[in-house]
Formats: C-alpha cells, structure tokens, sequence
C-alpha cells in the first residue's frame, strides 16, 4: 500500500494551484456571491476550457484530455479545495458529454462535444418531475412522434441553471404501456425551442438556481434522441469512467474548516479567542476528522476506477458521505458563529462574506438533490450488502 | 498511489483467518475470559511457529523483516476473531519499544525470545490517574549505586500477571515540561516487590494493576538515555494506537458480517427482517462506518510504517475508529434483538470489547485534543 | 393549564418521599435499580420485603375500586407515587402483577378470577411472569405458535417462550397461546393465568451481556391448565393484552432513575480530580451533564403528558410509545455518559477500583435491552408514525 503521489503528480497539483490562485480570486468569488450566482462563471469556464483542462476526463479523440484517474482526482480536489465555480460545465462535462461519446451519432458527437469541451454551451438537466422524485422512474412527460420531429409535453422540476442553460438533455416518455423504465427516450432539446416556458424556484437562500421547466407542444427534431426510442432510461444511466469520486466535496470542506480555524483564532469571545475554548476546538477538530474521512472515501472510489472498476455502491457512499458532512461543518459554523452566524452576504457584520451560513442553507439540499440520503442508503444496502429488496 | 494490499498481504490475511477461526473459535474466547491466565499456551506456541511474534522484527533478530502493514493485516484479524492474550502487548507494547529504543544488546537479548514465543511483554505506563500522557507518571526511579530503585503503582497494565519483563515507564527528574525526566526500564516481573492483581475489566482483557515497591533494576536494563525516555514511549504509543484501530476494524468487520447474516435470515411478518427500509438503513451505516474505518486506518498505518510524521493522521483514525466499532456494535446487538444481549452470543463479545478498546490509548475526546492541535487550534 | 399540585397531592407525594426514603436505608450495598438487579439473590429479597410493607399500606392495590380493596387512586396519584419510588429506585412492585395482570384482571376477568388473584397481588404474596414471546415471535409477537389444545374442563399447552423475565422467580404466570390455528393470526389467540409449579413447566435461565440472570427460556410440555383460568373468552387473548386504560404508564420512574444516576454522576464529578482539577470544571463534561439535565426535564414532562392524557381518558398510544423510546434511548445515552466521565476507569467492573461499584460499566450493556424489550425501538416509531402520525403502513411482502 502505499499513499503517495508520484513527483509528476505533484508537480501537476502545483500547476492546478497556481492556476487556481490566479483565477478564482476573493474578488471572483465575491463578485459572484453579489450577482447571485455562486458556482456559475461561464468565464471561469472558459478558462478552464484554454488551459485544455475542461475536458481533461474525455478520450483525446473528442476533445479531452485522457487525464489519468489520478490527475482527475487532483484536479477535482484543488477545484473544490479552491471553491472554483463549475456549475457552467457541470452538465455538459460529466453527464451529457460522456453520454454522447457513447451513445451519440456521428452528427451528435460532431455538432455537440466541440462545443462542450470549449466552454460555450451551457446544458441543464430536464430529469425529476412534480411526482417523479426519488422514484424516477415514473416520470410522465410525454414525447409523441408527429413526422420528423416528437413533441414534448410535460413539466420538469428542480431543474438547476436552466435559466441560464443554452440546451437541455431531457428525459421523457415515449411508450405509456410498456414497463417503466422501458418506455422512456431521451432528448437534447435547445432551450430557446417555442414552448418552453421556465419559471423559477427560490431557494431557502433566496437565490435562483432550481426552475420549473414547463414544455408545452415543444417540437424537437427526431435527430436530437439519444440512443434508441424507449431506451431513454439505460442511455441515461450510462457513464464514462471519469472520476466520480466526490472529492470535490471533502475538498471543499476542507477549506472552508480551515477559515473557520482562522476566524476562531482571530475572533475573540469574552477577551479570549474561540480558538481556546475547549468545545470549539472539539467541535472543529471533529470536522477535521471528518473531512479526512471524507478524502479517503474518495481516493478509494478514484483508485478502483483507475484499476478499471465500476464503483456502485461506494460511489453513493461518498455522495451520502459527503452531502451530510457538509450539513454538519455547516451547522457546527453556525454554532461557532453565535448570534452573528445569522447574518447575510452584504451585511457589514458577516463573518466570512456569509459562506457559513450560505453553507448551512445550501447543504440542506444537497442531501435530497442527485439521489436522496435514503435512497443511497437503500442502494448500499441491496447492492453493496445483497440484503433483500424492500 | 497503490491502495491495495500486496498478494502477500493478501495470503497472509487468508491464512491468518484459516488458522485463528480453526484454532480460536469463540468457545475458546469465552473459556479465557474466565481463565486465570487469560491465554492458551499451546495456541501462543502455535502462533510463534507460524512467525507471528517476530513478524515485523528483523531477520538478525530471528524476525521476519516483515512490514508495518503486514501486522496491521495480522491485527485485524485477531480483532476479526478476538484473539485472547498477549500477542499485542508483547509484540507491540513491548517487542516494538525495544527495537525502537534499545541497545544493541537488549535487542539481542529480548528480541529473539519475543519472536520464538519463549517470553511474554507488557508496558506498564498508565497510572491511578489514568491518562497516557507524560504527566501521568509519577512511579519514581532513583539511582542506587549500579540500579535503580523503582517506588510506585501502575494501573491498566496489560497481562501483567504472564509477563515475564515489563517495560516500566518511571519518573527520574522533574524537568520543565513532563515530557521531560522520563525513563524506561526493563524490569524482570518476578523482582522482589512486585505485586501485581488482574482488574475485572469489561474486555476481560487482564487489565493489572502492578504496585512496584523498592524494586531494584540493574542500570544495564535501561531502555534509552536517562530522562530522555518519553519519545520512545510517544513512538510506542503512535504504532500501538493504530495498531489497536487495525485489531478494531477487524473486530467491526465481524460484527457488522454477523449482522447481516442474522438480517438476511431472520423472519418477522412473513419477510427478512433485512428487507424492512430501517434495518437496510442501520447496515448502510454500519457498513460505511466499517468502510470508512478502514480507509482511514490504512492510511495512518502507511505513515506510521513509513516512518512519516503521523500524529494527526493516527489520532483521526483512532478518533474515528473509537466511534466506528461502537456505532457497529451497538446497531449490530439492536438488529439482532434480545438474542444479542446474552451472554451467550457473539455480539456482546464484540460489544464489550468495543468500549475497552475506545479506551485504549486515548479515547474520542483524547484525540480530538491532539487533531485540534494539529490543525492550528 | 396549571403544574401545581393540590394540597392533597404534595402531602401524599410527602407520604411517598418518607416512605421510599427510609425505606431504601435497608437496600443491598450497591443498589441500583433495574430488573437486572432486582432478579438476583440479595435483589430480589429486597424487592419482597419491600413489597410486603407496600402491601401492608395497600399502595400495590391504590389505583383499583374499593369492591377490590383499592382506593380508586388517580392516573395522577399514581404518577406521584412511580416518580418517587423511581427516583429512589425502590423495587417492590411487581411490574407483572401489579403493573400488568391486576389491570387487565380488572377488565376482563372472571369474578372468580379476580377474587382468586388480586388479594395475592395486593399483599406481594404472589410473584406473576409474562409469557409471551417465543423464538420466532419477537416483533411480530401475533405469529406465535405456542399451542393450547381444549381437552374436557383442561387446555393442554404445549410450546416455547422466551425473554421471560424474572420466570425463575415468579409463582404464577400470564401466558398467550394459540387455539385456533386456523383463524387469523391476531383472533385465534388465548390468555391463560398459569401456575408456575405446574407438572410440565421448565425454567431454563438466559443469561445477560454483563452476567446478569434476568430472562428465562419457558417451556410447556403437556401443561393442563383448568378453564377457568383463561381470562376472557377462547381466541380473544390478543385483545386483553392490549392497553389497559386505567393504569399509569408513562414512564416516570424510568425518567425519575435517570435523574437520581445523574445527581450521582454530578456529585462524582465535584469530588473527582484527574490532572489536578476536578471533573466539574472540565468544560466538556459539564456540558454534557447539562444536555442530560435537559433531556430528563424534557423526559419528565413528557411523562406528565402522558399521564394527563389517561387522566383525561385518552388512549394516548404514541405518546406512551414515544416516551418510551425517548426513555430508553435516553437510558443509553446516560450510561455512556457515565462510562465516558469515568475515563479508562469506565472498563471496571465492581470491585476496589471501580467507581461507583461499577455502576456505569454494567449499565453501558444493560442498556441495550431497553431498546429492545417490551417493543423494540422500530416497533415504537412504527407505532407512532402510523397510530399517531396517521401514517400509511409499509406495504406487506
């Protein structure tokens, strides 16, 4: 067993931090808090997009970097470890652009991935609707063929960044008669496409990023269907083997523990300063603990990848994992914060710029977003332990 | 990077399983548990055949110049089975501080019969006060022509009453910080004035406690220099406490194994209780505490076997471990029922065991202390 | 709403605490209060001399009619009588007989019945068991298979139980048993009362994680029990043992030993040193013995909800249950604290080492038996998601 990084391998960390140093500035971050869109820079994207790095996952022939599971896994920890925005590449990057390497036409491939690996195309996801949560299966958005086009009636809900996405890839129904998931098909649909109308949802932070997508008579071209009709779902689930190890989140929580030690160490409570009250300490040091737990989950799901094994279960550990990490550091800032933990970004008293207590908001939904904590749970334990089906 | 274990590991780990599940099935646990010893003779004998005792000591000490790592595979295995004795007070507390601190000599004196199984060894370092740091010692050692005389009680010794030396941790000086005036002897167990008495502990572990008075030890069985004892000790402390997360994990493993049998076979309302949503969710989070124990451990253990600093990557894994193997325990009796609060049943072995070994060198709240520091509270 | 007591309530409550107080004077070295305890040699000579003086006073029998030799005492009196005895943790009433077979008794008995068995009762002079569980009935109690087959005046009954707590000890017991196996699970049970002395009846003791002898393995073989000691009508059996109404059961005495270990546990604190200073100041512990003062003064007030809302004449099923749960998970949480406070010294079991004779180590194993017996936690919060939360039910594989 061995723990290390090769001296490559470092040296590729420290290009990634110089970088990161240079181009996720305070004043970046900052400025992004004050528009309302935390983790969305079509900028920053881009950048990543020149430096060759955006698509460093993909095979080389689409665009992509051929990166090893090892330099994604860097990778992914110095952009969380940086809080660097992704929320304009996500999509495109990690769902639908490996998808179409697979399953996509010639045309597909052609006509979308270029696009994906420069940075200039924002996607969204048109999965979850009103009564097809956690069970998505049941999804009713229906796609009808009428000559060389479907059209799409439906509503789409949770739907992160669609107002500022440029397509959405979209599942719908396409066979009510025949078995759930084998009556699904599914879509790219340009998001300027008459019908769509978006409407947006606050979140508890009162900050837009989830919408409502309401598709009404949408024409979409039979060419824009992914893989076969009524194989929507099996398309969908498809994945290249990019790192999915999560890292991004202990990463992140790294950092932001390590500005909360800061601020216990300079902010002092009754002429002494939190760093020394014994509970703070705990509280903190049991974060740290926590975070490591969370890296280690993650370096393990990276290193079966690298061996070529498909993570399952493990990878929706390290979401559960690291989802309710998140909520407990954010929770136990609050804590530490006292009555300040309360104020907003703007307010001249918030500590912090109020990442705390964005994180704490935030975090509630990160749980429930992507598979819930309970459906992980149950996924642990029918795949992972084979315990009988509920 | 590389985490996985070598093919030998690998073997070793097989072959560790096949032999303490043949020669150490749980009747023989709870037989110890009462026995006066504590141990079996002929298994320990068996086990120095194997190599076991010298595993990680140097070939010239008729070791097997094995890896760190490889007694981490072993000592999970032993906490798979729970192996009853003093394999890891011989081979850890003691075995390990003398080839970290000792002289040529006292290398070539203990080492050997460690390996051979042919002597037993403990540390006797914790005290009425009950804390592993330095400024629990307080046993004095004062210089009397050629030896010193050894004046105090020590508490939580482990198998004390077998062992045939003890590595005492004694006081010599007060220096500026406690750190500072420790020293290490090795004692001879049957000196004149030593009486030693197993404490009924809940692990049924033989903890002793071992009062020392006037014990005279010649200066020759001094383990490192005058005063200047305690980063021997720290070294010790650091390999027996990621040592004791391996023996935990192991011990987690089996019991979380055993649950999920158990869920899968019992029936309620005419279905597997390990159907039921809740009890899939208990061993979802039993499972990830065991996984992500494992994780952790491993990485600690690297470090510590590669000699790198570790103090914060082995008070994280024993501050998780701690909770780990309680958390399973706990859920694993509660998925089992009334069943598992017998006597009787495997669980409680587990379950007991877990809250000796939380603490063991330093339990949760110990090791947070150490992380805080760690991250520059 | 009003949490005063009337004036006749606190003089009584007075009566309790005099009583109780003295009383305890007499406990074995060591006492703590607990079933496990209470089952063992010195324990249970305790528990009867104890019991006897209670019966004396008629406090076993206060809650019954006066046609019984009760006093009719009130859901509340009674609630100020189990607050006092927990918080001494006194022994003396029999959890069977008092606490579930009088009541029931009460309710569905014969008049024969009830003459025949609530003066033992009253006077401690006989000692009841429960049997209800059997190896493949826990949770799902309504699957047991314990037969009772009528033969003329007799049923004979045949089969296993388990779990039986205090069966060594017990004269008599309460049983449930299958008579008509073709029937639904819940109607073809019966309730029997059971001498224990009866030819065909064996004891074979379980032991407990930390050493205890608490439960008992029951076995009936061809056991011939007259008619007349089945309570209620044939295949009604699952319906007595539901609820009885007029009896006091929110868990006070639980929540009020809690109170008492953790005044204990305080006391400790102040007169124990470890690096020089005591364990009162030590900023985590103090913090975690005022989060449980927290969660018992919770504990407790849930308590008097429930006895309110019997008091009012509610069922209050998910009340009961959820004080249930909240007790016992706040049981465990309490004995690791314990375990916890005291350091490597937690391991010690009773002896010249142990603090507090080694109260917390045994309670750190004990303590998972509350999770688990009458109704394990899961059945609780089943019960209160779907009696009170009006929640539908998991659908049956």
């Amino acid at each position: 067993m061995d723990f290390s990084f090769t001296e490559e391998e470092e040296r590729f960390r420290a290009e990634v931090r110089r970088f990161l140093k240079k181009e996720v500035t305070e004043e970046l971050l900052k400025d992004l808090e004050e528009r309302g869109e935390v983790d969305f820079s079509r900028e920053f994207t881009k950048k990543l997009a020149e430096k060759g790095w955006l698509a460093m996952s993909w095979p080389k022939e689409y665009g992509g970097g051929g990166a090893s599971m090892m330099e994604q896994l860097i990778f992914g920890e110095e952009l969380g470890y940086h809080h660097a925005p992704s929320g304009a590449h996500r999509q495109g990057i990690n769902l639908i652009g490996p998808c179409l390497i697979v399953h996509g036409t010639e045309e597909q491939k052609g006509k979308y991935l270029r696009a994906i690996t420069r940075g200039e195309v924002v996607w969204c996801q048109g999965f979850s609707e009103p009564n097809a949560g956690s069970d998505l299966a049941s999804l009713q958005c229906r796609a009808v063929a009428d000559g060389d086009d479907y059209v799409i009636d439906g509503q789409k809900v949770w739907t992160s960044n669609a107002h500022r996405a440029d397509w959405c890839h979209l599942l719908t129904r396409t066979d009510p008669d025949a078995p759930r998931h084998r009556g699904i098909s599914y879509f790219l649909v340009d998001m300027k496409s008459p019908g769509i109308t978006i409407r947006p949802l606050i979140n508890m932070l009162a900050s837009h990023d989830f919408n409502e997508v309401f598709l009404d008579n949408v024409r979409v071209p039979k060419e824009n269907m992914i893989g076969e009709k009524n194989q929507g779902w099996y398309v969908s689930q498809t994945t290249l083997n990019f790192e999915r190890s999560g890292i991004a989140v202990p990463a992140s929580a790294k950092r932001t523990l390590e500005q909360l030690v800061e601020y216990a160490k300079e902010t002092k409570r009754n002429g002494k300063p939190l760093a020394r009250d014994p509970i703070i300490r705990h509280k903190l040091s049991e974060m740290a603990v926590e975070i490591e737990v969370g890296r280690m989950i993650a370096y393990r799901v990276a290193w079966m990848q690298g061996k070529g094994l498909i993570p399952s279960y493990e990878a929706s550990m390290s979401k559960l994992y690291g989802t309710e990490l998140v909520k407990r550091l954010g929770d136990i800032g609050m804590q530490i914060m006292g009555l300040y933990s309360q104020l907003e970004t703007g307010s001249k008293w918030v500590p912090l710029r109020g990442r705390i207590e964005r994180a704490y908001l935030f975090s509630l939904g990160a749980t429930i977003a992507m598979g819930t904590s309970e459906i992980m749970k149950n996924i642990i334990a029918v795949r992972g332990l084979e315990l009988p089906r509920g | 990077m590389n985490l996985d274990f070598s093919e030998e590991q690998e073997m070793l780990r097989t072959s560790a399983r096949d032999f303490l599940t043949k020669e150490c099935p749980k009747t023989l646990v709870r037989e110890l548990e009462e026995d006066e010893k504590g141990y079996s003779p002929e298994l320990w004998r068996k086990m120095a055949e194997l190599g076991w005792m010298g595993l990680v000591l140097p070939e010239e000490y008729d070791g097997m110049g094995m890896e760190f790592m490889d007694l981490i595979v072993l000592l999970e295995e032993m906490g798979r089975n729970i192996l009853p004795g003093p394999f890891f007070c011989t081979v850890v507390l003691g075995g390990l501080t003398i080839l970290n601190g000792g002289t040529e000599e006292q290398k070539k004196e203990f080492l050997p019969k460690v390996a051979n199984g042919e002597m037993i060894l403990t540390m006797a370092l914790t005290e009425p006060s009950a804390t592993y740091e330095a400024s629990g010692v307080k046993t004095k050692a004062v210089a009397k022509d050629d030896a010193f005389v050894i004046n105090g009680t020590k508490l939580f010794v482990e198998n004390a009453h077998i062992a045939d030396y003890l590595v005492c941790v004694t006081r010599t000086s007060d220096g500026a910080s406690p750190e500072e005036g420790i020293t290490l002897f090795l004692v001879d167990a049957k000196s004149p004035g030593i009486k030693c008495e197993v404490m009924p502990t809940i692990g049924a572990d033989k903890l002793c406690e071992v009062v020392f008075e006037d014990v005279s030890v010649p200066r020759q069985n001094m383990l490192g220099k005058l005063d200047r004892g305690w980063p021997i000790v720290a070294r010790t402390l650091e390999q027996a406490t990621v040592a004791k997360c391996a023996e935990m994990i192991g011990s987690a493993q089996a019991a979380l194994e055993m649950t999920l049998a158990y869920v899968k076979e019992r029936v309620q309302y005419g279905r597997p209780i390990g159907s039921f949503q809740v009890v899939q969710h208990y061993c979802a989070n039993m499972w990830i505490n065991v996984d992500t124990g494992k994780s952790i451990l491993y990485e600690a253990a690297w470090r510590v076997g590669e000699g790198l600093p570790a103090s914060k990557e082995v008070a994280v894994a024993k501050g998780w471990i701690n909770e780990v193997y309680k958390f399973v325990a706990e859920r694993g009796v509660q998925c089992h029922g009334a069943i598992g609060t017998t006597r009787d049943h495997d669980m409680g072995l587990y379950y007991r065991r877990a809250m000796a070994a939380e603490l063991a060198f330093g339990d949760t709240d110990c090791q947070r202390e150490v992380v805080a520091r760690q991250i520059g509270l | 709403m009003d949490f005063k007591l009337t004036p006749e309530q606190e003089s009584l409550r007075k009566e309790f605490e005099d009583f109780f107080k003295k009383a305890l004077k007499e406990a074995p070295p060591g006492w703590v209060a607990g079933l496990e305890t209470m089952f063992s040699e010195e324990g249970w000579a305790f528990h009867r001399s104890l019991a006897r003086q209670l019966g004396k006073k008629g406090w076993l029998s206060r809650p019954w009619p006066k046609e019984y030799g009760g006093q009719a005492a009130s859901i509340i009196e009674q609630l100020l009588f189990n607050e006092v005895r927990g918080y001494y943790g006194a022994p003396g009433v029999d959890v069977f007989g008092v606490g579930m077979l009088a009541p029931t008794l009460l309710l569905w008995g014969t008049e024969e019945q009830k003459q025949q068995h609530l003066p033992p009762i009253a006077k401690a002079e006989i000692m009841w068991c429960q049997c209800w569980s059997e190896p493949n009935a826990g949770s799902d109690l309504a699957s047991l298979t314990t037969r009772a087959v009528k033969d003329g005046d007799e049923y004979v009954i045949n089969g296993q139980k388990i779990w039986t707590s205090g069966a060594h000890r017990a004269d008599w017991s309460f049983i449930l048993a299958r008579t008509d196996p073709e029937q639904p699970r819940h109607r073809g049970l019966s309730y029997f009362l059971v001498d224990m002395k009866n030819p065909g009846v064996t004891v074979r003791p379980l032991i407990s994680m930390e050493g205890s002898h608490l439960y008992n393995e029951v076995f009936f073989d061809d056991v011939r029990v007259p008619k007349q000691n089945m309570v209620a009508e044939e295949n009604q059996g699952w319906y007595v043992t539901l609820m009885t109404m007029n009896f006091e059961r929110s868990g006070v005495a639980g929540m009020m030993e809690a109170k008492r270990t953790l005044e204990e546990l305080v006391e400790f604190c102040k007169e124990t040193r470890r690096d020089g200073e005591v364990l009162a100041r030590n900023p985590f512990i103090r913090h975690r013995l005022a989060q449980m003062a927290i969660e018992i003064e919770v504990g407790r007030a849930m308590s008097y909800r429930v006895a309110w809302l019997q008091e009012k004449g509610e069922m209050a099923a998910a009340e009961a249950c959820a004080a249930k749960v909240y007790g016992s998970e706040l049981g465990q949480r309490l004995s690791y604290l314990g375990c916890q406070i005291m350091g490597l010294y937690g391991q010690v079991k009773r002896s010249k080492w142990a603090p507090l004779m080694g109260r917390f180590e045994s309670a750190y194993q004990i303590a998972l038996g509350m999770n688990i017996a009458a109704g394990t936690s899961e059945i609780m919060r089943n019960i209160i998601a779907i009696r009170g939360l009006e929640l539908p039910r998991e659908p049956r594989a």
